[in-house]
């Protein structure tokens, strides 16, 4: 579980984010959109604890990161970042193996045990078969993987991801969110995501927030939140939704469609 | 490139090592075959006074060829060991203590330290390394925080900052040798390098910084590898960036500083050594810091052998070996950073 209480966040004179709250429970993931700018990897990153707040307050478990050491911090939450300016020059086991960072200590000993939760991750990722490629050497949807799985190696109970699946084809976005939802539902992960594709988060998400300059929206089932006006007011182009399925998902378009 | 093509790299590269030690004290103006190094020096293991026979030969070694030796492996070690440092400091293959200015900010501390009175009066022979590490430290400041864009530091930038920085540096190095008088002779001896200073007394002093230094850097080699997926993502990890990165340049800049002070601007050393241990063995940087420290020693010792023995009786001094063999291998990893195999 992650808690938002009233966080801000600013660059400088800029406030990037305002006073923002929400929480999402184990098992729920939460699906964060917004335009261009609106504040969406700065939520990322206030929400793993690199970035100081100006006000408020982010709690995991009940526990305020802002007083957890980096090492505690990384144990609870974990980031999959995207994929871009990886060290091409190391193997996949080696980044999965540095998931693990966080619980060892600072010459970076690891046990029989750290191995093989590594392997557990890559098992689970469908990555273990590439463990000796180099990272320059995969594909954008590859090494989308590889990051997934060196978070599960990380072992932290909440994941943090931003654009998760912008390098991604339709069959792997789909299989990638397909996972999340399994890590989410089955395992009990906590899932925030920041997604650019409405209709993905509209399939995936329990509960969609609208990040607007800086402002985040009250979190909503995805049919109630993700409807032609608002979008249509956020992203200031017509916009008309679709339902479609037995159960009902909206699908957005460009109105002219 | 796969990496671990060699399966035991560290057995290769410390043999290697023995053998061009071996030679190192071998040759010179006078070859002192291995059997008798090996007289020589148990003799005085033993405590026993030299054998009238070989005493020519004791001279030699003990107070020629023994500390040379030991200081230019000392300054090939630190050199490529804090090369690779700085290469993942920057995340940026071509970052070198001789390339982004350090060397030359570590030169200008030394002259200064030479030429000006005030420090050697405080602190003897201490003043020299102490200055170059004060003047090394400032430039990789400067240098970082000029090339630095956004939260990378791009190749041009870095080498740009460094030239310019670089160029600096060398301005007032020379400014003060020439306002230095009767110092001058000191500073161009020590300018044109090679370990041409013999005794002890400077391995001695280059010692505890070389060795403090690379074996912080040792350590590093975990912190660094977290590193190369930037500062972000390892905060991210749990690990404190800021702080592995304040360490390592300060160990890296020590490092560098204590071997410029003793021999002069050596380039190139930490540029090849990191990029071939690299080539061959992987970028793990656990592995990566510990074998440049020990080709790094292989390396220098090889092109000091060469200094000495191309046009002897005459000795080149072993920046034009270093720079000979490095600069066209700079050249080759600029040509191949186009297709971006290995960073």
């Amino acid at each position: 579980m992650i808690q938002a209480e009233s966080v801000s966040v600013s660059y400088g004179i800029h406030l990037a984010l305002k006073k923002i709250s929400f929480e999402v429970p184990s098992g729920g993931i939460l699906g964060v959109v917004g335009p261009n700018g609106s504040g969406k990897t700065t939520l990322i990153r206030a929400l793993s604890g690199v970035l100081p707040l100006l006000t408020g307050h982010i709690r995991v478990e009940g526990e305020d990161i802002s007083r957890l050491a980096p090492l505690e911090r990384a144990r609870r939450v974990a980031v999959i970042p995207q994929a871009l300016n990886l060290p091409p020059a190391f193997t996949v086991w080696e980044t999965v193996l540095l998931g693990r960072t966080p619980h060892l200590n600072w010459l970076g000993q690891l046990s029989e045990h750290d191995r093989q939760i590594a392997r557990q991750a890559m098992e689970r990722t469908n990555t273990f078969e590439l463990a000796d490629r180099f990272i320059g050497e995969l594909s954008g949807g590859e090494q989308q993987r590889v990051l997934l799985a060196r978070a599960l190696a990380q072992a932290a109970r909440v994941l943090l991801m931003d654009e998760p699946t912008a390098h991604l084809d339709l069959r792997h976005q789909l299989n990638w969110l397909r996972e999340i939802r399994s890590l989410a539902h089955h395992d009990g992960f906590t899932v925030l995501m920041v997604l650019h594709d409405l209709n993905l988060v509209a399939r995936f998400a329990d509960r969609v927030a609208l990040l607007v300059e800086g402002h985040l929206q009250p979190p909503g089932i995805p049919e109630e939140i993700l409807t032609a006006e608002s979008l249509s007011n956020v992203y200031r182009i017509p916009l008309k939704t679709v339902l479609i399925g037995e159960e009902k998902h909206p699908i957005i378009l460009p109105a002219g469609y | 490139m796969k990496a671990g093509h060699a399966s035991h790299p560290y057995v290769f590269s410390s043999l290697l090592l023995a053998a061009v030690l071996v030679l190192s004290i071998a040759v010179g103006s006078v070859f002192i075959p291995p059997a008798q190094i090996l007289q020589v020096i148990s003799r005085r293991l033993q405590g026993l006074p030299p054998d009238s026979a070989l005493l020519p030969f004791d001279t030699i070694l003990f107070s020629l060829r023994l500390p040379r030796t030991a200081m230019t492996a000392l300054v090939g070690a630190a050199l490529a060991c804090s090369g690779g440092a700085y290469q993942g400091l920057f995340r940026n293959p071509l970052a070198d203590p001789y390339l982004i200015g350090v060397a030359s900010g570590a030169g200008l501390g030394a002259v200064a330290a030479l030429t000006l009175h005030w420090p050697r009066a405080l602190l003897g022979l201490l003043a020299i390394p102490l200055s170059a590490f004060a003047g090394a430290l400032l430039t990789v400041l400067l240098v970082y925080n000029f090339s630095k864009i956004g939260r990378t530091v791009p190749t041009t930038t870095l080498i740009l900052a460094g030239v310019a920085i670089s160029a600096f540096a060398s301005a007032l190095t020379s400014f003060l040798m020439l306002r230095a008088g009767n110092e001058i002779r000191r500073a161009i001896y020590w300018l044109l390098g090679g370990a041409l200073m013999s005794g002890w007394q400077p391995v001695l002093a280059a010692l505890p910084y070389i060795l403090g230094g690379c074996g912080v850097l040792l350590l590093m080699g975990h912190a660094l590898n977290v590193l190369q997926f930037g500062d972000e993502q390892a905060q991210q990890l749990g690990l404190p960036a800021v702080w592995v990165r304040r360490i390592v340049i300060v160990a890296a800049s020590l490092a560098t500083a204590a071997a410029v002070s003793f021999v002069g601007i050596i380039g190139f050393v930490g540029l090849v050594i990191p990029h071939i241990v690299r080539l061959i063995w992987g970028g793990d940087y656990r592995r990566l810091l510990w074998l440049a420290f020990l080709n790094g020693a292989t390396f220098l010792l090889a092109a000091d052998i060469l200094a000495r023995s191309l046009f002897a009786p005459e000795e080149l001094p072993v920046g034009i070996i270093t720079a000979l063999t490095g600069a066209p291998f700079f050249l080759w990893v600029l040509r191949r950073a186009k297709d971006q195999t290995i960073w």
